[in-house]
């Protein structure tokens, strides 16, 4: 088992590890990601028929099915490459300029 | 056990006694007989290890990646055209600190086709982050392929290592060694405990994350520090190593492992610099020289990366003229170790004559001749800075 206490270190004003090893799993799902898209995917539920393709094809696996069987980007993670857009058999999806 | 091996073979009797979990290896040109004897071993059942033919030298780096990351000791073999091939992963493994233990037979890289020794290939990844130890001798390749786990996995270290060997001059000569017994070895390199890697589904966690610009630089800061560090483990390990190992063959290795071994250096006039087997040519001519009254000498690195700094230095600062010997250069700037030596240099206000010599390239014979028209160049300041000895 590794003492992560011993692997610590300040450098500048943050702590480190030796590696950058990181305690448990799951960092990838901690880091919220979604913030480096330019395009947001909106998905029109009224004409999405719930194939599912967007969910097999999306290269960063965020697509979700919600409640109705209706699928959408989960915009934690979605980097708005469009892929789902420019596939969905219906056009349920389009892709919008994201604004701050 | 004195007997007459290959350097090749020398290295793989050190790696069976360190007894890797795993070796990876892609088995095919430009490999050496070093894997090739390790797999005859561990087919003929003399020793145990996950041994893995991979389809290539990227495959080979990134299984032993793989397994350090499991947290069990990981080696590899590989020259020219493989180690460049695994250039990518060589970043990954030192940035994640994974103390994987390499040897490297120097050879040219391609274009033209080549396969004969020159240093090219490990000057390449000089910038790594991998330590990099050279090798004169058979000896000096089984004694420096033993200390590299101890360095290497060295808590305080963590930084992968390379042991660089030359090409056919050592990979395909055969010299006397002095192979020591198991116990022995068992005691100077006890079985490796992993700090901060380690597959155990009990305690998961994460290798090989991601560094946002808030972590990256203070992650690569600490990786620097353990290289720079590490300079004082190694000389540990070496004094350890030559305590518990005396010579028993003369002249086949210093009597102490150092950063540096200075031939005749203490009160030479001009001293030359160089890595690897072509030492052994340098100190015949030294020898011939210092017999009719010129003070010559060598430095030899033993330590390559971290740059022995301070033991350069110590060398060097008596000397009037000095020569940089070396079989690699950086297109357009000129030889490697001579840039560095000279910053070196410069940074110490020193400032004798210095001559810089690319010799060797691609299998090409360092002669005594050529070595005599070096010390001649540089004592009477003749000819351009760079110099190509064909």
């Amino acid at each position: 088992m590794v003492d992560f206490d011993k692997l610590k270190s300040k450098v500048g004003k943050v702590e480190v590890t030796t590696g950058g090893v990181l305690k448990s799993n799951g960092s990838s799902a901690r880091n919220k990601t979604g913030g480096w898209r330019a395009m947001r995917p909106i998905t029109n539920k009224d004409v999405c028929v719930g194939c599912g393709l967007c969910w097999a094809i999306c290269p960063e696996g965020c697509i979700r099915k919600d409640a109705s069987g209706k699928f959408s980007a989960d915009l934690d993670y979605c980097k708005g490459c469009g892929i789902c857009a420019n596939e969905c058999p219906v056009k349920a999806i389009s892709m919008v300029e994201e604004k701050k | 056990m004195k007997e007459i091996a290959e350097a090749s073979h020398a290295i793989s009797e050190a790696v069976k006694m360190a007894k890797p979990a795993v070796i990876a290896a892609y088995p095919i040109t430009p490999q050496t007989h070093i894997v090739e004897r390790l797999s005859e071993m561990v087919a003929n059942g003399e020793f145990k290890t996950e041994y893995i033919n991979s389809d290539s030298e990227f495959a080979a780096i990134s299984s032993c990646l793989g397994s350090s990351a499991a947290g069990v000791r990981s080696y590899t073999a590989t020259s020219s055209q493989g180690l460049a091939l695994m250039n990518e992963i060589l970043y990954i493994v030192s940035g994640m600190r994974l103390p994987i233990c390499m040897t490297v037979a120097n050879r040219a890289l391609s274009a033209p086709i080549n396969i004969w020794n020159d240093h090219q290939d490990t000057m390449s990844v000089r910038d790594c982050g991998w330590i990099q130890m050279f090798a004169e001798t058979a000896q000096e390749c089984f004694d420096l392929t033993l200390m590299q786990f101890k360095i290497s996995e060295d808590k305080r270290v963590l930084t992968p290592s390379m042991v660089c060997i030359d090409g056919f001059t050592l990979t395909h000569v055969y010299e006397p060694l002095h192979v020591p017994k198991q116990e022995a070895v068992d005691d100077f390199l006890p079985g490796y405990t992993p700090q901060h890697a380690v597959l155990d589904p009990d305690y998961p966690m994460t290798l090989g994350a991601i560094g946002f610009p808030s972590h990256y630089m203070e992650i690569r800061y600490t990786q620097n520090k353990a290289i720079l560090d590490s300079l004082n483990v190694i000389k540990e390990v070496y004094q350890d190593f030559s305590k518990r190992f005396p010579v028993e063959i003369k002249n086949t290795r210093p009597e102490e492992y150092n950063h540096v071994e200075r031939y005749r250096t203490d009160d030479a006039e001009t001293i030359l610099i160089s890595l690897g087997s072509v030492c052994g040519t340098i100190k015949d001519v030294v020898d011939e020289l210092r017999a009719k009254g010129e003070k010559v000498g060598l430095l030899k690195l033993i330590t390559y990366r971290p740059f022995p700094k301070e033991s350069i230095v110590k060398t060097l600062k008596n000397a009037k003229n000095v020569a940089v010997v070396e079989k690699a250069f950086s297109p357009g700037l000129g030889g490697v170790l001579y840039n560095e030596v000279a910053t070196l240099l410069y940074e110490n206000q020193l400032k004798p004559k210095m001559r810089d010599f690319i010799v060797g390239l691609g299998g090409k014979d360092v002669t005594l001749n050529h070595i005599r028209e070096i010390v001649k160049n540089t004592k009477e300041d003749k000819g351009p800075v760079e110099q190509w000895m064909f």
